[in-house]
């Protein structure tokens, strides 16, 4: 059962090719020294348009996570074809950007460093280095911070500096997991704010990966609604939402209206993932 | 003995905070001085209780100490043992980090060897000399073997254990950046785990040198281990005595000083 | 999980038939090392000619009062630095030190004090062993959450029941844990001790028969230590790893 959202409300887009593409998408999980398989996502069709910004909601445990290490090229699908730019996804494809929920800030270097860390390697050289590193610095308001260490900031600055770290890479495709799960609520809607702000900066398209229907509503131009495991789509519902948004968009009627929405369809599914909660790691 | 046991061979759980408040500095230094005095009165004591000075007095003890250290023999002796010595922590410290990351990047084969690895770790190694003895020799190569025997496996252990239990966030950020598998270890694995590479090299550092000694004691006509052997046979207490107190305070200066570079390494990376 | 175990010990035996291959094909020295056949029928000739039971028994004594003591003791002590806050701030950099010392060096002070028997070799394997007792004591009672201490004192428990009832068992895996590490230790330090020196044995019985030549005698009773010693502590640390399992989260 699968759903492409055919309604485009004002989406001028839909001609170009898509970003990324994934085609009957499943992934089977093997348990170790055993013969049981865990189905844990899919069949998943979905296209995700240039420069748009989709959000992916689901209950805890329906793979959604499992989705995004398609997409990054982490782990091959079971079943299905998955492509980015037109190229079918073999490895983690250049182009793509990744910030995991857990912090993942290297404690060893200065914040500086670590936003440098990627374009070391790349073959770039020093005076362009610093000079996007400069840039991804100030965008994310870490620059009274360069010489410190993660160890010395707070969960929010630290995930600032996961994202200043992908966005010196000039991702065309950014995807998050769940970034500011460990966050509490008034950072999570600056951190939003931030987002947005990045997003219409770099003109990537972002693929946002969370459990907060609020979030999901707030920031996306579409949000996918996925079912319990084994995980698909069983809503994309387009919010039509103005590009300029920030988190004030809250006050907007049509927002309730939007979250109604999304928890319509999903509280069915996460009463479903609690009744089956410990039948199988996550 | 599970190789996770072998952390509880460092610090008791409950490090103290570090002070900067002169009373809680005071408070810090000044009972471990305390204990050291009553240890040291406690020795003197044993001294006069048992006939004849059986056991040398803190006093005969240092002098004996010093005695030594104008003498030239023994300081042949400290460099045959020092020689042995730098050889087995060297080739310990590279051979197990080595095969610690290889342990650790090749799951499967880490898997396997980790019993019988921590296995050969609480065996009581000086069993098996004999056979490092009949491939080697007496001699030196047979020393810096015996060194390595105990140095090897806990570094190896200790490495692996590092990167195993790495955030795996890490390693996903590696791989998402399409760092090969040389530049991850480089420049992500390794800085990651250098706080436990130096604890595991603190921990090598003892354990080698305590192989080399006991090989001497056994098996060598040079060295401290043997002139502290030798001295027994002469009941020459002071001797052994002092040689006791010149690797005891050569061992804890290093311990020390390898203690204090993990805790400003850790401080650092408080964050994990 | 048991997968994993048996590959484990197919390693092992692939390693053993290597060598026995090895010393077929005289690639290694009769000298050096005897084929695992052999010691293994040597083995047994130790074990059914009972020559050797008396050095074993000897061993095991020694192993044993080694143990006794330093788990009694260390376990006394370790309650004791845990309760008083100066004995703590005096004892710990010296604890964090121990083990950095090559205490085994004192071994002949030993042999002076006490002459070439058993006491020597006791007392220099308690030295070896309490610190592990001693720091695994303060671990575990260090480790017992506040708010199991916390409900105690809103039950009005009495100290010797706090202790008794709470203390104890919460903090019982690690101190399980120092008494394997005291059993592990007790017979590192009696096994070197009796090899380096000492009457009787079976590190002298291995020592003896090395300065002998007895090369079959010698790997029999080489075999024999390995595999007691790795008996006993693959049982310890299997009853560890189930208590640390069951009594914590």
């Amino acid at each position: 059962m699968t759903v492409l959202a055919m309604a485009s409300r004002g989406a001028p887009k839909a001609a170009e090719p898509p970003a990324a593409s994934l085609k009957g998408v499943t992934r089977h999980y093997r348990f170790p020294g055993g013969a049981k398989t865990l189905h844990a996502l899919g069949p998943i069709d979905l296209d995700l348009r240039q420069g748009e910004f989709f959000s992916v909601v689901g209950p805890s445990g329906c793979g959604k996570s499992t989705l995004l290490d398609v997409l990054a090229g982490l782990n091959p699908p079971s079943e299905g074809t998955a492509s980015f730019e037109g190229k079918p996804i073999t490895g983690v494809p250049d182009g793509i950007g990744v910030v995991f929920q857990e912090d993942a800030s290297f404690p060893w270097l200065t914040v500086e460093a670590n936003v440098a860390f990627g374009l070391k390697r790349a073959g770039i050289d020093q005076a362009e280095i610093d000079r996007r590193v400069d840039y991804a610095v100030g965008f994310m308001g870490l620059r009274d911070f360069r010489q410190s260490y993660p160890a010395q900031l707070s969960g929010g600055m630290r995930q600032r500096v996961c994202i200043a770290r992908t966005l010196v890479l000039q991702p065309r495709l950014i995807l998050l997991d769940e970034p500011f799960g460990a966050l509490d609520q008034q950072t999570r809607l600056i951190m939003g704010d931030e987002l947005l702000r990045l997003w219409r900066e770099t003109r990537a398209t972002v693929l946002l990966i969370t459990h907060s229907l609020d979030e999901a509503a707030m920031l996306a131009d579409r949000v996918g609604v996925m079912s319990a495991r084994p995980g698909l789509f069983i809503d994309v519902i387009e919010t039509g939402w103005p590009s300029d948004r920030d988190s004030r968009i809250v006050a907007d009627p049509r927002f309730g209206e939007m979250t109604g929405r999304i928890w319509e369809k999903l509280r069915t599914e996460t009463m479903k993932h609690m009744q089956t909660q410990g039948a199988g790691p996550r | 003995m599970s190789s996770k046991a072998m952390s509880s061979k460092t610090l008791p759980s409950k490090a103290m905070p570090s002070q900067t408040l002169p009373g809680e500095a005071l408070r810090n230094i000044v009972p471990p001085i305390v204990l050291a005095l009553v240890l040291i009165l406690c020795w003197q004591g044993l001294h006069l209780a048992t006939a004849s000075g059986a056991i040398s007095s803190p006093a005969a003890t240092l002098a004996r100490l010093v005695v030594l250290m104008g003498s030239g023999r023994f300081w042949l002796d400290v460099a045959e043992t020092g020689t042995a010595f730098a050889w087995a922590l060297a080739l310990s410290i590279v051979l197990g980090i080595g095969l610690g990351v290889v342990l650790a990047l090749l799951r499967p084969v880490g898997e396997v060897m980790e019993p019988i690895l921590v296995t050969f770790y609480s065996l009581p190694k000086v069993t098996l000399y004999p056979l490092v003895l009949l491939i080697f020799g007496l001699g030196m190569p047979a020393k810096v073997a015996f060194g390595i025997m105990h140095g090897l496996v806990p570094i190896t252990l200790l490495t692996r254990n590092a990167i195993t239990q790495l955030k795996p966030v890490y390693l996903r950020t590696a791989k998402v950046m399409r760092l090969s598998a040389f530049e991850a270890v480089r420049s992500v694995v390794l800085p990651a785990i250098i706080p436990e590479l130096v604890a595991g090299i603190r921990i090598g550092f003892s354990l080698s040198l305590l192989g080399v000694l006991i090989g001497e004691m056994f098996a060598s006509k040079r060295g401290l281990g043997f002139t502290a052997v030798n001295a027994m046979g002469l009941g020459d207490l002071d001797t052994i005595m002092a040689i006791g107190l010149f690797l005891a305070l050569f061992a804890v200066l290093a311990n020390s000083g390898l203690l204090s570079l993990e805790r400003a390494i850790r401080h650092r990376s408080a964050g994990r | 999980m048991r997968y994993r175990a048996l590959v484990t010990l197919a390693v092992v035996l692939a390693c053993v038939l290597a060598l026995e291959l090895a010393c077929a094909l005289g690639w290694v020295a009769r000298t050096v090392i005897i084929p695992p056949s052999e010691m293994v029928g040597s083995l047994r000739d130790i074990l059914w000619s009972g020559e050797f039971n008396r050095a074993i028994a000897l061993t095991l004594t020694n192993v044993m009062i080694s143990v006794v003591i330093s788990i009694a003791a260390g376990f006394v002590l370790g309650v004791a630095i845990h309760a008083s806050d100066f004995l703590r701030r005096a004892v710990e950099p010296y604890l964090a030190s121990y083990y950095a010392v090559p205490t085994f060096i004192f071994y002949p002070v030993f042999i002076v004090l006490f002459g070439v028997n058993s006491a020597a070799i006791i007392a220099i394997a308690v030295l070896l062993s309490i610190v592990a007792m001693i720091t695994a004591t303060m671990n575990g009672l260090d480790r017992i959450p506040t708010v199991l201490l916390r409900t105690a004192k809103i039950m009005r428990l009495s100290p010797v029941k706090t202790a008794l009832m709470i203390q104890l068992p919460a903090a019982a895996p690690y101190f399980f844990t120092g008494a394997r590490l005291s059993v592990a230790y007790s017979f590192i330090g009696v096994i070197a001790s009796e090899f380096i020196l000492s009457g009787d044995g079976l590190g002298y019985a291995i020592a003896y028969a090395y300065n002998n030549f007895e090369n079959r005698q010698m790997y029999g009773l080489m075999l024999l230590i390995v595999i007691a010693v790795t008996l006993v502590n693959m049982t310890l640390d299997r009853l560890d790893r189930r208590l640390q399992s069951r009594l914590r989260r």
